[in-house]
């Protein structure tokens, strides 16, 4: 099947403009205000991880993507830093915040095989270079159910990936992460199969949705956010948005992933967000919004994240409580 | 205490904090320091026989009482704080979710223990007192398989609890055995 130009068919959301969004200087500026308050209050000086809010790395010019981009305000630069599963990392939240500083990100290559006629590793800085960085700002919701929202710097999968011409036979795409226990110490610990692997169908991978992510509030991703180059899948469990990524296979058969391979009754290959089938262990209905304070309750959680005006026609036909 | 700390992280004292998910934080560390003073009130009996002292025994009522609060806090935290007093989730977690059905079955086992852990109700109740109590053992086997389940796929910290009750039980076990052994060689005796 070829994938279909899903461009045209999605409509924009009612959201709010961009300028409603609060940009991470005036955040930071609050963050700094509370941080001083707090202090004050207190009679004591400022701890210095109240004053981390700000966020730090190399920044990067991209155009903010306001089609895509959702209407609820962004989690605090410090939620989506030191609130992470990465497992190559640890198994604790904040253990990836904690362990990342020993992942080199440069120098970075790609390598791309399988159902391509361009195949072969490709340095990150040429794999980015034809393209421009788009900031979208995306819900995140963890198969764990609690969520976020993120302003992801990045560019458009499908498009990268067509420029490696996918053959006739290549109908899903696998993703591979780096392996290599020295910059990942959590992988001296058996708790999955070591390299990482996600994979996607081709036509969800050419989805214009599908994103590959370079960087975060407008600045080079950090390592604990999957640094230097991630997959952003968001109608999809975070799981499915594979972190360090080191291969793009095409393929003709389904590939295998990670999670699905670890606990087969849990997690499914395709793993849409979806509160109508439950993981085994706990209700997919609700979901807790992190950052919202102690007594916020939980919300709904929506089918495909809230996304599937744009991609529900991605599924039809299919039961998708067997293909979880 | 552990809700001391707790309490000072939630309030923001000194920098302290919840962390990201503050409703995760507090309901796990409720969970695990109940389990943990469950396992420490175990390890009375274990330390009797070690150092031959019962003074030991004097701490039993207290640290069952205190694993029993922090059982409760964590409950409540789950379904007061995290499912904001929602009847069906809870109905529908204790009946559908094992894990849940498991930690939810300790709670039912450890209510009428704390209930009677007055020297009124030891007296009231007498023999059937010491029966009744016995009740700890499967709540504390239910505990440590609740967390088993809980946990998505890093199981080595669950395994360390359950570990520390194997050998807690172990101990009494062992000592069951010895004395019904030594009970027959008795026996044997007067037989012969």
């Amino acid at each position: 099947m070829v994938a279909p130009e899903a461009a045209m068919l999605i409509r924009r959301p009612p959201d709010i403009p961009p300028s409603a969004i609060t940009p991470p200087e005036v955040y930071a500026g609050r963050r700094r205000f509370l941080a001083g308050a707090l202090a004050a209050a207190a009679g004591v000086a400022a701890p210095a991880a109240l004053a981390t809010g700000t966020p730090t790395g190399e920044a990067l010019a991209a155009r903010r993507n306001a089609e895509y981009s959702t209407v609820e305000a962004p989690n605090s630069w410090d939620d989506v830093t030191t609130y992470n599963n990465y497992y190559e990392f640890g198994t604790d939240k904040s253990d990836p915040s904690q362990n990342a500083g020993r992942l080199r990100v440069k120098p970075w290559s790609v390598t791309i095989g399988g159902e391509a006629e361009l195949r072969g590793p490709v340095t990150l800085e040429d794999l980015l270079k034809p393209h421009a960085l788009e900031e979208r700002i995306y819900r995140l919701r963890c198969v764990e159910a609690w969520s976020m929202v993120i302003p992801w710097v990045g560019i458009p999968l499908g498009e990268v990936l067509k420029r490696f011409r996918p053959t006739s036979r290549a109908k899903y795409v696998a993703f591979t992460t780096l392996k290599d226990f020295a910059q990942m110490p959590g992988q001296r610990v058996p708790v999955l199969e070591w390299p990482y692997q996600e994979g996607l169908r081709i036509d969800e991978a050419m989805h214009p949705l599908a994103l590959l992510a370079v960087g975060l509030y407008g600045r080079v991703l950090p390592n604990q956010n999957g640094a230097p180059l991630r997959l952003v899948v968001p109608w999809k469990y975070g799981f499915k948005s594979i972190k360090a990524i080191v291969r793009i296979d095409f393929t003709a058969q389904m590939p295998t992933t990670s999670w699905s391979r670890a606990a087969p009754e849990e997690y499914g290959f395709y793993a849409n967000v979806n509160p109508a089938v439950d993981h085994p262990r706990w209700s997919q209905k609700t979901e807790r919004r992190i950052g919202a304070g102690l007594f916020a309750p939980r919300q709904p959680t929506l089918p495909f994240n809230g996304y599937a005006r744009e991609v529900a026609d991605l599924y039809a036909g299919m039961d998708l409580r067997r293909n979880f | 205490m552990p809700i001391a700390t707790l309490a000072v992280r939630a309030f923001g004292l000194g920098g302290a904090t919840l962390g990201t998910n503050p409703v995760a934080t507090l309901t796990d560390q409720l969970g695990l320091w109940a389990l943990r003073l469950l396992l420490a009130t175990l390890a009375l009996t274990p330390l009797r026989i070690l150092t031959g002292s019962a003074r030991w025994l004097l701490y039993r009522r207290m640290l069952g009482l205190a694993a029993f609060g922090y059982l409760t806090l964590h409950l409540a935290m789950y379904f007061a704080v995290d499912q904001s007093f929602d009847w069906r989730v809870l109905l529908e977690d204790i009946a559908k979710r094992r894990w849940i059905t498991l930690g939810f079955t300790a709670f039912v086992l450890l209510v009428p223990l704390a209930a009677t852990s007055t020297r009124a109700a030891q007296r009231r109740l007498g023999r059937r007192w010491q029966r009744l109590h016995y009740a700890i053992y499967p709540a504390a086997v239910l505990g440590c398989w609740h967390y088993y389940w809980q946990v998505k796929r890093d199981v080595r910290a669950p395994l360390v609890y359950a570990a520390v009750l194997a050998l807690l039980l172990g101990m009494r076990a062992v000592r069951a055995w010895r004395r019904r052994g030594a009970g027959a060689v008795l026996a044997g005796q007067a037989r012969a």
